[in-house]
């Protein structure tokens, strides 16, 4: 490529070397089709389908009647199962050339003939992007395409909308995704400003805008500065001291402007003092005061239009927003004093895909991608790098290179619990520990000790599997590499917590194929439990009412020990395999085993009996030792077959198993499954156990329901239980019932 | 304002004339006329100023103090009378000069006082920086009994120390006027004034002065003129003209005043009105940015090199992005979409001219200014956008944008008018708040 005039042509070819192995990058590309791709000025993005084929923990049932004493009670198998995954990636356009190589040389699937495009820079790569993948390129609007992704991130992913505090002590302050993302107000800061309002999925309106954007920062900023690149320009502004160039309102008047309450330190007039011949300013303080000039009008203008169509929620966006603290800092000032304080700006963390998503869903209309509910993939996605201009080497390094987003296509629609009082306030979370710094630190060094046990028990669920120590090794770094991520950026894929890093455990190990390392315990543990069944009930039934309501929370409680997911207990299980049920008793959620089985179902049992419907809502997939709904299933027609109450009550309707939607050992009450929400509205549900300590404490401690509620768990955790007063193994027992006031107003 | 020392040291020294009394009386009158005093707390260095032990002096003396309370008796303040509007950029100075003196009046008068109104009526300029804006006088003024001609006058905030010098140097503070100045330098150089020239500011809100002077200003007319006008067909550049119009009935209007800054007016009755917003991209952005931009000093310069620049060498037009009118959302092909967004190219700021630089810094400062101004108009439900201001001033390119930014993008529901006396009128409602009194029976 030795072509004259070429300083460009020889950094192209230097571009080739990309820094990551393409194959981390463009991911499951065998399966891939429809494509689409977003060029903005400086970066692409590439959005595809695929589908991934990973394997899945089956559990079925025997034939119990041929069934012997020493058989299992089901049989577990592993199977291959196909799920759908949304591939975004973001790269330097320079990177362009070698990404299309890549996606051309492993391309199999041949059925996909268009490749969806958008953004500015779509018209300058078309021949060369039909050149390489054979693809008709076919353009879509740009900012159809904006909403349409926009729409998608919000409904889709929890923590998506953030505020920006730049001297809080999490700078990130993450929004609770509304239930109804509609109205709200979308500013595209490219290198012009567009004011989008948007009522609906297919109702928008651009109802404004402003050519000082983007754009104007750069190029103006390029004149007076002779700095080139917008990235240098925006370090120079963090820099710089715009006082010495704006003209201030002390300047004017010597202090405030008092009757009109506008303080001396108010900018009356941008690069006021430079009308001036005689004096040298700095880059730094020229490229802040413009900086400060562009952000405060486009705000000004923002704040216009949000009250002139009566919208409070204004979503920033585009490259001049793109993740820079400083200019979310200067923009969520502007809208700050122009709105005196009733409007927030709010940033998005998947701003940057908005454009690709919004052209792949256009692309992917007829596999109806809106129908399906999705899930950020956490062990897939790189999540938000902050790209300060005073960033750490190691970030900066970062945001040169590649950027992912996957998304699971989950199998079934996640809505809101209809129980809960109010739930554009609901936050599932008990402690958030992007703004907790100790819990934080406590809760990160935790799971990096459990990771060694975590690994182990992967390798061993699959003992007959070569290869599992090496698959295990690379769950291991991965998870590591996660755990250091987000000791650094902790507000990388939304609000940090407890539930966010098992969640993340879990995305690792499906990841590397180990999706269920606690089967075969679990399968031992029902085993063991179903053999105390009865005898346990039998006990409970000579007791007294007043002792037996107790002995079955006892039961509950002693139950909930039992729990691979805690550290204190599992260091026990591991030493001492003869630990059991008794002695979880003497020291004092749906685990599996003895919990289900011993603490669970005598205690629905006794509801049943007092003539109350039960609806046990457990995972739809697997999380450490939790129970699956398939593995309560068989365990239901075991318990069933050998206790007439529980038979009756599953023959007549009144005990029912849902799935809750979930496979985290965690909850989230807005994110159920649209079964288990019907379910619970057509019952009239009036009370709701939650029991487990990933459920009751690490989430949902303080969700506020609209029925009675019953939260219970034993805190298997010295330091949570020191924070939370008491000690290790002691018990929760929260019984609330909703405030009237709440219920009638 | 150089020269305007020199001037005044021709007038040789005349002592203080007037009475502590007197002062007081004086005082005392415009206080029971009810001039109201939002910055108050200027009056309270009053009695310290004019201690003067020599209230009898000679005849002349006398007899000057004679015209004074007789001056006051019909209620009108002592000459010399002006009005100041100090700013952030630019001083705007009016000053009435008296065409009815009488010879016996002419012999009295002081000559510090004389010398004033000569300096200032048989010159255009002063010093290096000031400048009278012959164009705008108002002649044949009725005030307060007295008629005359009103003056404008304009020198740069910066020449503001040598101004007060020039006060000290000539003893302005025998003379005993009263200074009403308005605008933030009236806070800014009030000690200035009192320790440098012993001069007492009577400060007032320029906000307030601004419609005064503007009402004040229509309802007299320019010289038997409309001070008023708008543009015919704004949105067509061939056939748009400039028309006087009346402002009969102004309210409500919004008053978007574009000095250095901008602040914008909802307007509703002489008295009642909000400022509504403001922005910092003003004219002192303009000149600001033109100045680092091009190397120019002056707002004049700076206008004359955008009136040859043609802005779209700068900035990036829709049509530069989507190859004509963006039909999704009804956007022109020759609509900005960037300003200055040609300029990330290096190609491209390499080889831009000056001119084109300037034309697009007042292309996209008058712009943004229209929007913001349409926008608050819609807000307040006003469909009267009165544009004035400094930064109008000589700057057809602007006022024209205005006219077509209105009327365009509110499809011919907002309409952009003008004022002849663009940045005077702040000064004009100071000189108001002078004669005040005398408007009381």
């Amino acid at each position: 490529m030795a072509t004259p005039g070429g300083t460009d042509r020889a950094s192209h070819s230097l571009d080739k070397s990309i820094t990551l192995p393409p194959d981390e990058i463009f991911r499951n590309l065998e399966n891939a089709k429809r494509f689409a791709i977003d060029i903005g000025g400086s970066l692409t993005k590439l959005a595809y389908y695929s589908t991934v084929q990973h394997k899945v923990a089956k559990v079925r049932s025997f034939d119990h009647t041929a069934k012997g004493d020493g058989e299992p009670l089901y049989e577990i198998s592993v199977q291959e199962e196909i799920t759908a995954r949304l591939h975004f990636i973001k790269f330097e356009n320079t990177y362009i050339e070698t990404c299309l190589d890549f996606i051309k040389d492993h391309l199999v699937n041949t059925e996909t003939k268009v490749i969806k495009a958008t953004g500015g820079g779509a018209h300058k790569f078309k021949d060369l992007i039909e050149k390489k993948l054979k693809l008709k390129v076919d353009k879509e609007d740009e900012m159809t395409c904006l909403i349409k992704g926009c729409n998608f991130v919000l409904r889709n992913i929890p923590h998506e909308a953030f505020v920006y505090a730049k001297h809080a002590d999490s700078e990130f302050r993450f929004q609770n995704t509304h239930p109804d993302i509609f109205p709200y107000l979308l500013v595209n800061i490219g290198s012009g400003v567009s004011i989008v309002k948007v009522e609906s999925e297919d109702k928008y309106e651009r109802i404004g805008g402003s050519s000082i954007g983007g754009g104007t920062f750069w190029g103006l900023g390029a004149l007076l500065t002779k700095t080139k690149r917008f990235d240098e320009l925006l370090q120079l502004a963090s820099k710089g001291q715009h006082t010495n160039v704006d003209m201030l309102v002390k300047d004017i008047y010597g202090g405030a402007y008092g009757s009109l309450g506008l303080t001396g330190d108010l900018i009356a007039s941008s690069f006021g003092k430079s009308a001036t011949a005689d004096k040298e300013f700095s880059k730094e303080d020229m490229a802040k005061s413009l900086l400060h000039m562009i952000s405060n009008d486009i705000g000004q203008l923002a704040c216009l239009y949000a009250r002139l169509h009566n919208l409070t929620r204004v979503y920033f966006g585009g490259f001049f927003i793109r993740g820079h603290p400083v200019t979310m800092h200067t923009i969520t000032y502007s809208i700050n004093f122009f709105t005196k304080g009733e409007v927030q700006a709010l940033f998005l963390r998947h701003e940057g895909y908005l454009g690709a998503i919004g052209a792949f869903l256009k692309g992917a209309e007829e596999d109806n991608p809106n129908q399906y509910s999705w899930g950020e993939n956490y062990a897939g996605s790189s999540g938000l790098m902050s790209v300060s201009p005073d960033l750490n080497p190691m970030q900066r390094a970062r945001s040169g290179t590649f950027d992912m987003l996957e998304m699971d296509r989950l199998e079934r629609q996640l809505v809101n619990l209809p129980l809960l009082q109010d739930p554009s306030s609901y936050i599932p979370d008990t402690v958030d520990l992007t703004e907790d710094a100790l819990a934080r630190e406590y809760w990160l060094y935790c799971f990096e000790e459990a990771l060694d046990g975590v690994v182990k028990r992967a390798v061993a669920s699959q003992r007959d599997q070569p290869e599992a120590a090496e698959r295990a090794e690379k769950f291991r770094q991965k998870y590591r590499h996660k755990l250091q991520t987000l000791r650094h950026q902790p507000f990388a894929y939304g609000s940090l917590t407890v539930r966010s890093l098992l969640d993340t455990r879990e995305h690792c190990l499906n990841e590397f194929n180990f999706p269920d390392p606690y089967s075969k315990i679990k399968q031992r543990e029902n085993d063991m439990a179903l053999k105390y069944y009865q005898k346990v009930v039998k006990s409970l039934e000579e007791l007294s009412w007043d002792q037996r309501q107790f002995a079955l929370v006892r039961g509950l409680l002693a139950g909930n020990v039992f729990d691979w997911g805690a550290k204190a207990v599992s260091d026990v299980l591991e030493s001492d395999p003869e630990f059991g049920f008794e002695q979880a008793k003497h020291q004092l959620q749906d685990n599996s085993g003895m919990d289900i089985i011993l603490g669970v179902f005598p205690f629905v049992r006794e509801l049943l009996i007092r003539g109350t419907e039960v609806v046990l809502a457990s995972n739809s997939g697997p999380a450490l030792n939790d129970v699956t709904n398939s593995e309560l299933q068989i365990v239901t027609e075991r318990i069933a077959a050998m206790d007439p109450v529980i038979q009756a009550a599953v023959k007549e309707d009144r005990l029912t198993l849902v799935q809750s939607g979930s496979s985290s050992p965690c909850l989230d009450l807005s994110r159920l499954d649209k079964v288990l929400a019907t379910v619970v509205r057509e019952r009239s549900t009036d009370l709701v156990v939650i029991e487990g300590m990933g459920r009751a404490i690490h989430t949902n401690y303080y969700a506020m329901l609209s029925c009675e509620s019953l939260k219970l768990a034993v805190i298997k955790n010295s330091w949570l239980a020191e924070r939370l007063g008491g000690k290790i193994f002691s018990v929760v027992f929260k019984y609330e019932v909703p405030s009237k006031t709440q219920g009638q107003y | 304002m150089d020269q305007a020392k020199s001037m005044m040291d021709q007038k040789g020294s005349s002592g203080p004339c007037c009475a502590n009394g007197l002062h007081k009386a004086f005082r005392s009158q415009l206080s029971n006329g009810g001039s109201h005093s939002p910055s108050g707390g200027s009056h309270d260095g009053y009695h310290h100023l004019h201690h003067d032990p020599q209230t009898n002096g000679s005849p002349a003396k006398r007899c000057r103090l004679r015209r004074r309370l007789d001056s006051l008796r019909k209620n009108r303040p002592p000459f010399p009378w002006f009005g100041m509007d100090i700013g952030g950029t630019l001083v705007k100075l009016v000053y009435f000069e008296p065409k009815d003196i009488t010879a016996e009046e002419e012999q009295e008068e002081v000559e510090n006082l004389k010398s004033i109104r000569r300096y200032l009526t048989s010159n255009t300029a002063y010093g290096k920086t000031g400048v009278r804006d012959v164009h705008l006088e108002l002649r044949n003024l009725s005030i307060c009994g007295r008629t005359g001609t009103l003056h404008f006058i304009r020198f740069p905030t910066a020449a503001m120390h040598r101004f007060i010098q020039m006060g000290r140097d000539k003893n302005f503070s025998s003379l005993h006027t009263m200074l009403c100045a308005t605008g933030g330098g009236a806070y800014k150089f009030e000690s200035d004034f009192r320790t440098m020239a012993d001069l007492e500011l009577l400060k007032l809100d320029e906000l307030d002065c601004l419609i005064h002077g503007l009402l004040y200003v229509d309802s007299v007319g320019f010289n038997g003129h409309p001070e008023c006008y708008y543009f015919e067909n704004p949105s067509d550049t061939q056939h748009c003209v400039k028309r006087p119009c009346s402002l009969d009935n102004p309210f409500p209007m919004l008053l978007v005043n574009i000095g250095s800054g901008v602040s914008i007016l909802a307007v509703y009755s002489k008295d009642n009105y909000k400022r509504v917003t403001g922005t910092s991209l003003g004219g002192g952005t303009f000149l600001g940015l033109c100045c680092l931009l091009t190397g120019c000093e002056t707002f004049e310069e700076a206008l004359e090199m955008a009136s040859k620049g043609d802005s779209t060498n700068v900035d990036k037009l829709v049509r530069d992005i989507y190859g004509g009118d963006y039909q999704r959302f009804g956007l022109q092909g020759s609509a900005v979409a960037s300003s200055f967004g040609h300029m990330m190219s290096k190609e491209k700021r390499d080889t831009i001219s000056k001119e084109d630089l300037a034309r697009a810094t007042l292309v996209t400062i008058t712009n943004n200014i229209g929007s913001i101004a349409r926008m608050c108009a819609v807000n307040e439900k006003i469909e009267r956008v009165v544009f004035v201001g400094n930064f109008l001033r000589i700057n057809t390119v602007s006022t024209k944008l205005l006219a077509y930014a209105m009327d365009f993008w509110s499809k011919g529901q907002l309409r952009a008018l003008f004022l002849e006396h663009e940045g005077y009128f702040g000064a004009v409602g100071a000189f108001m708040e002078l004669l005040k009194s005398s408007e009381e029976p």
